[in-house]
């Protein structure tokens, strides 16, 4: 990694770290267990859709989809290199985590933007 | 019979012992943190389900049906008890790492460190109750 860019990829994994901490967890048992499970009423299609068509919470959603996945790019490049040893592959894996978090970002970003 | 050793004149080859690919079984503290950068891991799977469900609602109500009913499969919800898991085990070392990421000084003293450790749990119990009370119906 170039100099300057360090910092800047250290603020997006600590941003995004700090997002993943405070929101995940409520977002991930509500959407993942408690409404799939029938523990809670789940919300309707058509609150969910007018909830997504207010611009804060298409801000709130693209900011929840895109730091957690720098901070994800950034910690996993370093898991693969201690973990694994891959410390040979640097470019390869850093260009493949930061990547992935960039095309995920650029898909929020892109169905925020249109969504009607 | 054995190859001369291939020695250069600037670049000795150093004696290095080999680590093995599991090194961080062998302690308790070296196994936290390797758990602790595992959970990105979960992090994104997440971030990836938020995103085809912000999809499955932009492409309208059967694409949403289709996205509530793989959620509702065994394989998804065993994955989501999993990555909840993950997903709190990294909220907690998060908060109680903030004070030494974060060291806040007010009028030239230090704020100890379970006040700033505090003040983020109080954040995350606010933010969690503000979330289930919008998504919440009635």
């Amino acid at each position: 990694m170039p100099r300057p860019v360090t910092p800047f990829l250290w603020f997006l994994f600590s941003a995004g770290g700090t997002v993943a901490a405070l929101l995940f967890p409520i977002h991930l048992l509500l959407t993942g267990l408690a409404f799939p499970l029938g523990w809670l009423p789940a919300p309707s299609y058509e609150f969910l859709r007018a909830l997504v068509q207010h611009p804060l919470t298409r801000l709130y959603l693209f900011v929840f989809i895109s730091l957690p996945l720098f901070h994800w790019a950034h910690r996993f490049r370093y898991t693969l290199y201690d973990g694994l040893q891959l410390k040979h592959l640097t470019e390869l894996i850093a260009v493949l985590c930061y990547g992935a978090a960039l095309v995920g970002s650029a898909m929020a970003a892109y169905t925020l933007w249109n969504f009607a | 019979m054995s190859a001369e050793p291939h020695y250069t004149l600037y670049h000795p080859r150093w004696y290095r012992r080999r680590v093995s690919v599991w090194w961080w079984l062998q302690n308790r503290s070296y196994a936290g943190f390797v758990l602790r950068e595992i959970t990105s891991v979960f992090v994104a799977f997440f971030a990836v389900v938020y995103l085809w469900q912000l999809r499955a609602l932009a492409q309208g109500p059967e694409a949403y049906a289709h996205f509530l009913a793989r959620l509702k499969t065994p394989g998804f919800l065993a994955l989501n008890g999993v990555a909840f898991l993950f997903v709190l085990f990294h909220a907690v070392t998060w908060f109680n790492l903030a004070p030494k990421a974060m060291v806040v000084r007010l009028s030239g003293k230090r704020v100890p460190d379970w006040i700033i450790a505090g003040l983020n749990y109080v954040a995350w119990l606010a933010l969690s109750g503000a979330v289930a009370w919008i998504l919440l119906p009635g």
